[in-house]
């Protein structure tokens, strides 16, 4: 059966939804359990531990970016499918 | 508002730009005046003063200025914030006298496991914006109430999320009120009490007269006054220390100095590593060293717990109904963490620098040099060194003398730092002029006052609308709905300026539950809701019930009832995150003849040290999260699926273009 325009709109809106989730994950703890490992290393110049940076600073920064990103590739998908709001 | 033009909007944006550009510019010159009449020579009390008042007085007049009678624009500010700008609200309603001043206190006496909490306040939002804010904006509900009764078939759903919503919202309310009360009564010397009310009516002049309008375009005010005050002093300290005006980038070098500070001070014999075998509050724990403080479980449990906490607190969600569109909603999740992050990647260079400051200035210093802002502090019982209040340089000399073998030079166990300290007492270990204190004074105080703004709206336009409106009386004109409103605004207001007032132990702590109980009882109906059309009523109503009711009663288990949890429900102690050995002897605790007393202070000795799997109970959402999720799944499946014309209206929540779901009357 032909998938409808609105099936594959939400189809796409969800392999989004579980690849910034992944993301989300990956920065919010996976990294942070290697701390430990990753302490070994200075940030150059900044002079940081990196598992340190990476919890104050590094995923911090991640987020910010991915939402910004995040908007701009859903607002993409609502727009190839005609699901958009007018500007 | 749907239907504003281009063309009207951007000349909107433009006239905002101008305005809160005066604004900012006006505070700015405001604050240069002062620092003049500081130089003439007024004194520091009527500097304070003029700082809070002014500020105060703007918020006011910008509450009043924003009055309205229109339904609209008092629950959703009539739907026409513009993404950036509600970034900037969401930002003041977010960041909370905790953040502003708690937080950098926190990472300075947690180190590296306060950053937990830094993590969890700012990946939350990635979760509003792919899971739930966008959606609830699309359907068009002015609570999130509203879209419970909605989509799970009624009043009964809409009932149980009033009190998901009034129980973390209001011991959340009154902790921010407290807030003010503290740091009006610590920088300007009035009285708790007074300062308390003085608070009130902030709050009041800000959100009663216009609701969400007033409160939309105050919170932007308060940002502007907030950021500035959090980072001015700490961008002229990176200047003077490292000649580098982004503390956030110096203070890499900072840490490493406080390591090196460290070993000095272990290989002095000024200080004791915590080890297993000691690890108490009199041991340095080093600053970036993980999982001293929280064990693996509870730090990664703290992260998660405010995270999906962020993204189910009503006060925080019911920001994004304010723009003019679903892509805006989105766009303007990303300027709110943008805010935000700038206070939160700054609050740990507060911490770096003090630390810093103390551990070479203080710890290893003899007694008879301490400097003297110590003893302001010292006064009010926020340091104590040698076991008493710092209140002068004798009294820290004759307490010092009196321990017995007392070197004379200050050791890491001799010196306590209440954690309110940190951000408070920086411009002066700066060097820096009295006006700067009053800044970061005001700046915590718009922190308090926004998020009081903010939470208490929330309550209120859940009781006037979810429970008076669309549960007892529907057919209510408009004017009495406002009228209820306000008045009842008026009332939880009085009612949480009374409890801060009369400062429970716990209303700190109350803060972090907030988040498990938002997480448990919103989060797994709000999203199936979205994401699963074939989620039913019943399974909802099961959901919320269970999940809430799981995480309420961990918490108010074992903290309230710690005997009858140990006895009856098989809880143990909490284990030290170091050595992995229980915190309370469970067997000694329960002999004792207050075991199994109720609602028993924090001196109590397994209040709070109890629980099962070693989960501290601020993390109570980790059992109500899952166990929510399962039983709306399967009660779901158990049911027949929910009705075609359900099952369409979620399809069209999904599609940002259309009209909103729900239409309101005005």
């Amino acid at each position: 059966m032909q998938k409808t325009n609105d099936e594959i709109h939400w189809t796409r809106t969800r392999s989004l939804m579980f690849a910034h989730l992944a993301i989300w994950f990956f920065f919010g703890y996976i990294i942070h359990m290697f701390v430990n490992v990753l302490n070994q290393y200075t940030v150059p110049i900044l002079k940081f531990p990196l598992g340190f940076y990476m919890a104050a600073q590094g995923s911090l920064i991640v987020f910010v970016v991915m939402l910004f990103v995040f908007a701009k590739q859903q607002d993409k998908i609502d727009r190839q499918h005609g699901v958009a709001e007018d500007d | 508002m749907a239907t504003q033009s281009a063309a009207e909007r951007q000349s909107f944006m433009r006239s905002l730009g101008r305005l809160y550009g005066l604004y900012t510019g006006g505070f700015l010159g405001f604050i240069v005046l002062l620092a003049i009449m500081e130089q003439v020579g007024v004194p520091n009390r009527v500097l304070g003063y003029l700082f809070v008042f002014f500020t105060l007085a703007v918020y006011g007049v910008i509450g009043v200025a924003m009055r309205t009678a229109q339904v609209s624009e008092y629950y959703v500010a009539g739907r026409r914030v513009p993404a950036f700008y509600n970034g900037m609200a969401t930002g003041a309603d977010w960041m909370s006298a905790a953040s502003f001043v708690g937080m950098a206190g926190s990472l300075f006496l947690l180190g590296y496991d306060g950053i937990a909490w830094v993590l969890g306040w700012t990946g939350g939002f990635v979760l509003v914006s792919i899971l739930v804010g966008p959606y609830l904006r699309k359907f068009g509900a002015y609570t999130v109430p509203d879209f419970m009764a909605f989509r799970f078939g009624g009043n009964f759903a809409r009932f149980l999320a009033v009190i998901v919503l009034v129980c973390c919202s209001f011991t959340y309310v009154t902790a921010q009120i407290y807030g003010t009360g503290l740091i009006a009564s610590r920088f300007l010397g009035m009285p708790f009490e007074i300062a308390v009310f003085a608070g009130l009516v902030g709050i009041l002049l800000c959100a009663m007269l216009g609701g969400m309008r007033a409160v939309t375009w105050t919170q932007i005010a308060q940002y502007i006054v907030l950021i500035v005050a959090y980072l001015t002093p700490i961008v002229i300290l990176s200047t003077k220390r490292y000649g580098i005006p982004i503390p956030e980038l110096t203070y890499g070098q900072a840490i490493q100095e406080i390591t090196i500070r460290e070993q000095q001070l272990v290989q002095a014999g000024l200080a004791t590593v915590c080890s297993a075998a000691n690890c108490g509050a009199t041991t340095l724990k080093p600053h970036i060293t993980p999982f001293i403080n929280y064990s693996p479980l509870n730090y990664f449990g703290i992260i998660f717990c405010m995270m999906v906490g962020t993204a189910s607190l009503p006060h925080i969600l019911m920001r994004y109904f304010t723009t003019p569109s679903v892509r805006e909603a989105r766009v303007s999740v990303g300027w709110s963490l943008l805010f935000i992050f700038l206070l939160y990647f700054s609050a740990p260079a507060y911490a770096a620098f003090s630390k810093l400051e103390v551990y070479t200035n203080i710890l290893g210093s003899s007694v008879g040099s301490l400097k003297p802002w110590l003893f302001t502090w010292g006064e009010l019982g926020l340091i104590q060194i040698c076991g008493k209040n710092a209140a002068s340089l004798d009294a820290a000399v004759a307490a010092c003398k009196a321990i017995a073998g007392h070197p004379g030079v200050v050791r890491f166990q001799d010196f306590v730092i209440n954690t309110d300290v940190i951000v408070l007492s920086t411009p002066e270990i700066a060097g820096l002029p009295y006006v700067i204190s009053g800044l970061v004074a005001a700046g915590g105080l718009a922190a308090a006052l926004s998020t009081a703004d903010g939470l208490l709206l929330a309550i209120a336009n859940a009781l006037s609308h979810d429970v008076y409106y669309k549960m007892i009386d529907p057919n209510a004109p408009t004017i009495r709905r406002l009228a209820v409103a306000r008045v009842l605004l008026f009332v939880v207001a009085v009612i949480a300026a009374y409890l801060a007032s009369t400062k429970p132990s716990d209303i700190l702590a109350m803060v972090g539950w907030a988040f498990s109980l938002a997480m448990a009882g919103n989060f797994p109906a709000l999203v199936m809701g979205i994401w699963w059309k074939r989620t039913t009523t019943a399974g909802a109503i099961c959901g919320i019930v269970a999940g809430f009711g799981l995480c309420l009663f961990y918490l108010v288990c074992s903290r309230y009832f710690p005997g009858y949890g140990v006895k009856y429900f098989g809880m143990t102690s909490l284990l030290n995150p170091l050595t992995g050995q229980p915190i309370v002897d469970i067997a000694k605790a329960m002999a004792m003849p207050n075991a199994m007393e109720a609602w028993p202070t924090l001196a109590h000795p397994m209040a709070n040290k109890v629980g099962w799997f070693d989960l501290n109970n601020i993390n109570c959402g980790l059992l109500g999260l899952p166990v929510g999720f399962l039983v709306i799944w399967v009660v779901s499946l158990l049911g027949k699926a929910p009705s075609a014309e359900m099952q369409a209206l979620v399809d069209e929540i999904r599609k940002p273009r259309g009209r909103t779901v729900l239409e309101e009357k005005t």
